[in-house]
């Protein structure tokens, strides 16, 4: 006799109380059907905002101009203009950390089309800042240096733009979008980039080289750059590098002295993703470890039901004991079942779980993230749970004195 | 000599108040005897059963059965020694409920590790021998007390065993169905097996041997006598 035969025991004794069994399973079933939901949808929102930094640009800084004070009044970051055309260029050759440099300038324009307009986010930069985003032209190609040593009246535009203006399916390349009256030239569209962390469509978006932007749409060419620079650094480890090697520079060409404030600032996105993906781990264990404790109360009532069980059958078990069933095959038999009904509640609970996690990715429109350790991990940790909350009633049993149990009424 | 009761004492303490249900037996069953054990309740003949069935050990003396001290093993060892040398019948049958005859046959097989195809021979065969193999696989509840009686008899007997001990085997059962199943011991003890009953009643014992009369935890007489034939209901 060993462990293994006492299993059809163990499952014709449970199949003989089907609707007990199946009631006591069910807390185990809840409790790993939520381990497995709860884990997915963190794991689901964890891999959103790591999508949406993705799209963000890696090893991203962003330098601001600072703020205007005019009598105690700020103006608020970049309402004084205090990057030059030269600080850009020192960047890109100074810092031995930088990949790329490139400036934006932003404002909103209205664009026609034909017989079609759209009101959207019109960008001046360089080829560069596709580069640090990690944005390449899906159809057509992307304007060049001589574009904007040329100030060419040439466009790349999001999806979202190409879809408003020309109707979706229908090839821009080479189409006019007319921006204040002046006709621009479509070169290009962006690939899809999806939302920023906050929700703003990046697709919603037309660029043209820089210097087009400063002689044709707004501000005129001046000293000061009028709006912000993307740097990318050379790699993730670079990036807090690039962040120190940028501030010396600028505090140098800007002649600030110690002690005086930065009239700039830098922002490090890797640090903010980081950030968040802390808070969304954390999201994750939390939702996690409130299953857990659903779990543990299955147990509870596994045990309970055991007990219930061991007391019911006490003339069985004198009867096993009296026929030669030694107090470790007692032992087995009632730990056999525990486990069975636990580990059958957590095979049941990881299917509920992950049908009850694709519906909820569904409607969040989250991606369906299943994570097979926390799958293994939860049908262990299930049989686990058996073997804790049963091993109480099974030693119960296995004590008893056959003669007390032949005689139990 | 199969089985040596010593001088064996059984005491009970209940709060301050000590019972002797056993005041130093000492008597000894050879192989091949059919042994009646007859008392009034409260007599220890009880008690007497559950020593002589390894169910319970003995508070002070010897007891060697089949040739082995069992007044000091444990309760692992004591039930290895059920398993192989006993036998057991209940005045209630005892039988597991919603399992088939043939599967409550098997259990004695199922702990002493015999493989599963053995063990179903082996059981259809000892229920065929009282006369049950038309209903294998009946459940108790749907089976006569004499039935239930018979199948507890196969389940004794199944694992060859070198004695078979019944506990008032005929107590729950009407007079007729006593006649068959006190002759199914007697055509066990014909074929060699030792059988030991524990009775209160005169009329089961005379089917033995051998009547030991017990009172008040001492043996009060002890007589062999010519066993009266069971008259099987055709």
């Amino acid at each position: 006799m060993n462990v293994l035969q006492t299993l059809p025991v163990a499952s014709r004794a449970l199949l003989r109380n089907k609707t007990r069994s199946f009631l006591t399973t069910l807390g185990v079933v809840i409790g790993v059907a939520s381990v497995i939901s709860m884990v997915a949808i963190g794991e689901g929102a964890k891999s959103q905002v790591e999508d949406a930094f993705n799209a963000m640009g890696t090893n991203l800084l962003i330098v601001m101009s600072g703020s205007t004070s005019s009598g105690g009044v700020f103006g608020g970051m970049g309402s004084m203009p205090t990057l030059s055309w030269d600080d850009l260029d020192a960047i890109k050759q100074e810092a031995p950390a930088v990949r790329a440099v490139a400036p934006l300038l932003t404002t909103k324009l209205s664009l026609i089309a034909d017989d079609a307009n759209w009101n959207t986010q019109v960008g001046g930069t360089t080829p560069d800042y596709f580069e640090i985003r990690n944005w390449p032209v899906e159809r057509g190609s992307m304007f060049t240096e001589s574009d904007i040593e040329g100030n060419s009246k040439v466009l790349v535009i999001g999806h979202t733009v190409a879809d408003h203006l020309f109707g979706a399916g229908i090839d821009p390349v080479g189409r006019t979008i007319r921006m204040q009256s002046i006709p621009f030239l479509v070169q290009g569209v962006l690939a899809k980039k999806g939302q920023s962390p906050v929700g703003q469509d990046y697709d919603d978006a037309v660029y043209i080289p820089y210097t087009t932007f400063q002689t044709k749409i707004k501000g005129g060419l001046q000293k000061y750059i009028a709006g912000v620079l993307f740097v990318g650094a050379k790699s993730s480890d670079d990036t807090p590098r690039a962040q120190t090697e940028i501030q010396a520079l600028l505090r140098d060409r800007h002649h600030l002295d110690n002690g005086v404030d930065d009239d700039f600032q830098i922002r490090n996105l890797t640090e903010i993703a980081n950030a968040q993906q802390e808070g969304t781990n954390t999201f994750t264990s939390l939702l996690a470890a409130i299953a857990a404790v659903s779990l543990l109360v299955g147990g509870i009532g596994i045990m309970n039901i055991m007990l219930v069980s061991v007391t019911e059958r006490t003339r069985e078990i004198g009867v096993r004991m009296a026929v030669g069933a030694k107090p470790w095959h007692i032992l087995a038999q009632f730990l056999v079942e525990a486990v069975t009904l636990s580990v059958a509640g957590g095979v049941a609970g990881v299917a509920l779980g992950m049908v009850a996690a694709g519906a909820l990715a569904d409607k969040l429109g989250w991606p369906l993230v299943v994570r097979p350790d926390i799958v293994v991990v939860s049908v262990l940790f299930s049989g686990l749970v058996g073997v804790a909350f049963g091993l109480y009633p099974a030693r119960k049993a296995s004590r008893l004195d056959p003669i007390d149990a032949l005689r139990y009424e | 000599m199969l089985i040596e009761l010593e001088d064996v004492t059984k005491i009970y303490t209940l709060g301050d108040q000590v019972l002797r249900a056993l005041d130093g037996v000492t008597f000894g069953v050879e192989r091949g005897e059919f042994v009646a054990i007859m008392g009034s309740s409260g007599s220890g003949k009880s008690t007497l059963m559950n020593v002589i069935g390894c169910l319970d050990k003995p508070s002070s003396g010897s007891y060697v059965l089949s040739g082995r001290d069992v007044s000091k093993l444990d309760r692992g060892e004591l039930a290895e020694v059920r398993n192989e040398v006993i036998g057991f019948v209940f005045q209630s049958f005892n039988l597991l409920t919603r399992t088939s005859a043939l599967e409550n046959v098997e259990l004695p097989l199922v702990y002493a590790g015999v493989p599963r195809h053995d063990r179903i021979e082996r059981a259809r065969a000892a229920l065929e021998r009282v006369g049950l193999g038309e209903r294998l696989h009946h459940h108790p509840s749907q089976l006569s007390g004499g039935q239930q009686q018979r199948v507890a008899i196969a389940r004794a007997m199944v694992n060859s065993p070198q004695m078979i001990l019944a506990d008032e085997p005929t107590g729950n059962l009407d007079s007729r169905t006593s006649d068959d199943v006190m002759a199914l011991f007697q055509a066990l003890w014909s074929s060699g097996l030792t059988i030991v009953a524990v009775t209160h009643e005169p009329d089961i014992a005379e089917y033995a041997s051998r009547v030991i009369q017990v009172k008040d935890g001492k043996i009060l007489s002890d007589q062999r006598q010519t066993p009266r034939r069971a008259e099987p209901a055709a």
